[in-house]
C-alpha cells in the first residue's frame, strides 16, 4: 500500500489559483507556492460511499423534487464513465451534482436572479458509479444566468459535479458544459482552464444516449488522477 | 489515455448539492460536520474561520476533512473519518467538526487532512491541521519538516480554554502574512 503512487495533479489541465478575470480569485487565491508533499496513507486512502448512500430517485432530478407536477424545461440524460488517466474505470465513485433550473435560477437563497423558481425542481442529485465506472442522471437542461463578475456577465449552461475517487487527493469538483455554447468565449470560469484542456469540460451530444420521445442525451466522461503500483514517470501530452 | 478532467470552482450555490441538511434544504447529504458521534470516546471539536486577503471571514467556503481513527488507521471499519461543513450557517462564518483526535499513522503526528473549496477558487486546495498539544510528535512529523519553520504555525490547531468538549481553533488564511500552508499533493 504505502509504496503506491498517485499521478500528480496535472497543472497543465487545472486552472491556476489566481486568475484575475474571475474577480473572486483576487482576494481568495493563495499567493505562496504550494508545498510539495509526498503522498502518505492520508492521501492514498479516501472515504467510501456506496450505493446505500443514494435513494431510488437521487439520480433522477426530473422526479426527485416533484410537488404538484413535472419540472419545466428540456429533459436530458447525462451519462458517462469515471476513469483514471490510463482509462481504467473507477467503480463505486460517488458523484454529486447540482444545477440551476431551466430558467437559470438556483434554489439557493443567495441567488437573487429574478428568474422564476420551479416548485417541482430542486436541482440536486447523486449516484454511485457501477463496475464499469458508468453513471447516468436524468435532469432538466439548466439555463444560463447573469452574475456580477463584470458588465453583462453570463454563465454558460452548466451542471456542477463533485466526484470522489479512490484516494482523498483524487477528489474533484468541476462543471460540465454543453457543446457549442456561445458564452464560452466570455466566461472567465471556463476560460480559466488552460487551453487544450477546456474542451474536456464540454459534454458531447449522443444520439445513442438520446431516448426516443423523451430526452436528449449528453455524454460526460470524467478522468481522475490514477493510482500506480510503480512510480509515475512522465505525463503524456 | 486521456488527461485529467479540469477542476472548476464549487461556486456560491453548492449548499443544496453538497451540504443540504446543514443549510436546511429538504434533501440529504452524505456527510456533515459530525465525524464522530456523541457516544465516541475522546471526542474533540475543531472550529475555524476562513479569511480572505482583506481579512474578512468567508461565508461561502466548504471544508472537507479526512482523518485516521484513534489508532491511526484510515478507512477502518466503524469510523468513517470523513466530514464536510460549510461556513454559511454560523453567525461568525465558522466551520465546525465534532470528531476524535486521530492516532499517529507511522511517523506522522496526529493531523486532519483538509480540502478547501469556495467561490473564487478554480482549483481546490489541500492543507493539514495538527494539534498544539502534540508538539513532540509534531517536531518529528515528516510533512511538517518539509514546511519552512516560520510557516509551520499556520498548520497547528490551538486548544481553546474552557469547559466541555475539548475545542481546537484552526483558522485558514487564504492570503496575507499568516497565509496558511497549502500542499501540492
Amino acid at each position: 500500500m504505502i509504496d503506491e503512487k498517485i499521478a500528480p495533479r496535472d497543472w497543465s489541465a487545472h486552472p491556476p489559483l489566481l486568475y484575475p478575470p474571475y474577480a473572486s480569485t483576487v482576494l481568495r487565491a493563495p499567493t505562496k507556492p504550494l508545498i510539495p508533499l509526498k503522498a502518505s496513507l492520508a492521501e492514498l486512502t479516501g472515504p467510501v460511499y456506496g450505493h446505500d448512500s443514494c435513494g431510488p430517485l437521487d439520480h433522477d432530478l426530473t422526479k426527485n423534487a416533484r410537488r404538484n407536477g413535472e419540472p419545466l424545461g428540456e429533459r436530458i440524460v447525462v451519462a458517462g464513465r469515471v476513469l483514471d488517466e490510463e482509462g481504467r474505470p473507477a467503480p463505486g465513485a460517488l458523484i454529486e451534482i447540482w444545477q440551476a433550473n431551466s430558467a437559470g435560477r438556483y434554489v439557493h437563497h443567495v441567488d437573487q436572479h429574478d428568474a422564476p423558481l420551479d416548485p417541482n425542481f430542486l436541482g440536486a442529485g447523486r449516484v454511485v458509479t457501477g463496475a464499469d465506472g458508468g453513471y447516468a442522471f436524468r435532469t432538466i437542461k439548466p439555463g444560463a444566468y447573469p452574475w456580477r463578475n463584470h458588465h453583462n456577465a453570463w454563465r454558460p449552461n452548466h451542471i456542477h459535479f463533485s466526484v470522489f475517487g479512490a484516494s482523498f487527493v483524487s477528489r474533484l469538483v468541476t462543471q460540465m458544459y454543453f457543446p457549442g455554447d456561445p458564452l464560452f468565449a466570455y466566461d472567465p470560469i471556463y476560460q480559466g482552464v488552460p487551453a487544450g484542456a477546456r474542451e474536456r469540460l464540454v459534454s458531447r451530444f449522443s444520439i445513442d444516449l438520446t431516448e426516443p420521445e423523451f430526452a436528449l442525451g449528453y455524454v460526460f466522461d470524467i478522468v481522475l488522477r490514477g493510482r500506480f503500483a510503480t512510480p509515475f514517470e512522465e505525463r503524456r501530452a | 489515455m486521456s488527461g485529467q478532467t479540469p477542476s472548476q470552482t464549487v461556486g456560491p450555490y453548492f449548499a443544496y448539492g453538497l451540504a443540504a441538511r446543514q443549510y436546511h434544504f429538504p434533501n440529504g447529504q452524505v456527510a456533515d460536520g459530525v465525524i464522530a458521534r456523541d457516544d465516541s470516546i475522546g471526542r474533540i471539536r475543531v472550529i475555524g474561520a476562513v479569511y480572505d486577503g482583506a481579512g474578512a471571514p468567508i461565508p461561502d467556503a466548504l471544508i472537507e476533512v479526512w482523518q485516521a481513527d484513534a489508532a491511526g488507521r484510515y478507512g477502518a471499519p466503524g469510523f468513517g473519518g470523513f466530514g464536510r461543513c460549510g461556513t454559511g450557517t454560523h453567525p461568525q462564518a465558522l466551520f465546525a467538526f465534532e470528531t476524535i483526535k486521530p492516532g499517529r499513522a507511522g511517523a506522522a503526528a496526529p493531523f486532519l487532512s483538509l480540502v478547501v473549496f469556495m467561490r473564487g477558487l478554480l482549483s481546490h486546495v489541500f492543507t493539514r491541521a495538527y494539534f498544539d498539544d502534540e508538539m513532540a510528535a509534531n517536531a518529528a512529523d515528516p510533512a511538517l519538516s518539509q514546511v519552512p519553520a516560520q510557516r509551520r504555525a499556520t498548520l497547528i490547531a490551538k486548544r481553546q480554554a474552557g469547559e466541555g468538549l475539548p475545542t481546537y481553533r484552526f483558522d485558514i488564511h487564504m492570503q496575507g502574512d499568516g497565509e496558511t500552508v497549502f500542499f501540492d499533493v
